[in-house]
């Protein structure tokens, strides 16, 4: 079955992701970040689809879609920043700061 | 430890090491690229898990599509691999600690079995057959010996999900357009 593992390695990856997230300053890697918390996720949907029946492989089916629209819309987001300030440093982004 | 579990272990090792260089190595293209491998490593698991259809979903959109669109922006904009990019000591040492009680949190689910989890669902500590408790398992696995993988799959989601299904493809339109609304100079 795999399933304790399984979930073991999902916590592993999903708390990578949120080290990345912390540690990173580039737009773009956060972003890559934010997708391998994804992946974590879906993999622990996976392995409690073989317990629970078929619909947490459906979960990620829909997990999948929404992540491909998110880069789609995040990516646009990014290319539009970079046009306004020429760098995808989150240092740069402080206009809110006041 | 038997053949699977050796292949699976192999896989999580995989991923586990390219995630982990994902997060350090400074030019913005390697984080891509080992994000793929670790994609990559997570299809295998996959299809340890008997999810064949996902992890051929997971090669196709996840480390084709996506992961080529995060390509193509990172060269779009030349983004160098400077030491900028990642940020000084004391993020590292917050971020780590920080990760490390999440992870240990998180991990506490590596204790979980089938048995337990029935034990839980059904709140009967004493011991509960799985395939009782989970009748839909027992039931998704026999679809899938008749059905074929991709028929077991497709049936739930073309029935019981089938409205998220729909709502899912006008999501996608509205991300598409979206996209090209605020990567356009000038409409």
């Amino acid at each position: 079955m795999l399933l304790g593992p399984s979930l073991a390695v999902s916590a592993v990856l999903f708390t990578i992701g949120v080290a990345g997230v912390l540690v990173r300053r580039n737009a773009i890697v956060l972003f890559m970040c934010i997708e391998l918390m994804l992946n974590a996720v879906n993999l622990s949907f996976v392995a409690l689809a073989q317990v629970h029946g078929v619909s947490g492989q459906i979960m990620v089916f829909f997990v999948m879609t929404v992540a491909a629209a998110e880069a789609a819309v995040g990516l646009a987001i990014i290319l539009a920043i970079f046009r306004h300030t020429q760098s995808v440093d989150l240092k740069q982004l402080n206009l809110l700061k006041g | 430890m038997n053949l699977v579990e050796g292949v699976f272990w192999f896989f999580s090792v995989w991923a586990v090491l390219s995630a982990l260089l994902c997060i350090t190595r400074r030019s913005p293209i390697s984080s891509a690229l080992w994000l793929v491998s670790t994609m990559f490593a997570l299809a295998g698991i996959f299809v340890l898990l008997n999810a064949e259809f996902i992890a051929a979903i997971q090669v196709l959109v996840y480390a084709g599509a996506v992961m080529v669109l995060f390509l193509f922006v990172i060269m779009l904009l030349n983004i160098d691999a400077s030491p900028r990019n990642l940020k000084g000591w004391p993020a590292w040492l917050l971020g780590g600690g920080l990760a490390l009680v999440l992870g240990a949190e998180l991990l506490v689910l590596s204790g979980y079995t089938s048995q337990r989890l029935a034990n839980e669902f059904s709140s009967r500590p004493d011991g509960v057959d799985p395939s009782l408790v989970f009748a839909e398992g027992a039931a998704a696995q026999a679809a899938t010996a008749s059905q074929g993988v991709v028929g077991a799959l497709a049936k739930p989601l073309f029935e019981a999900y089938l409205i998220p299904f729909e709502i899912t493809s006008v999501l996608l339109l509205a991300a598409v357009i979206g996209a090209v609304v605020l990567a356009k100079k000038k409409l």
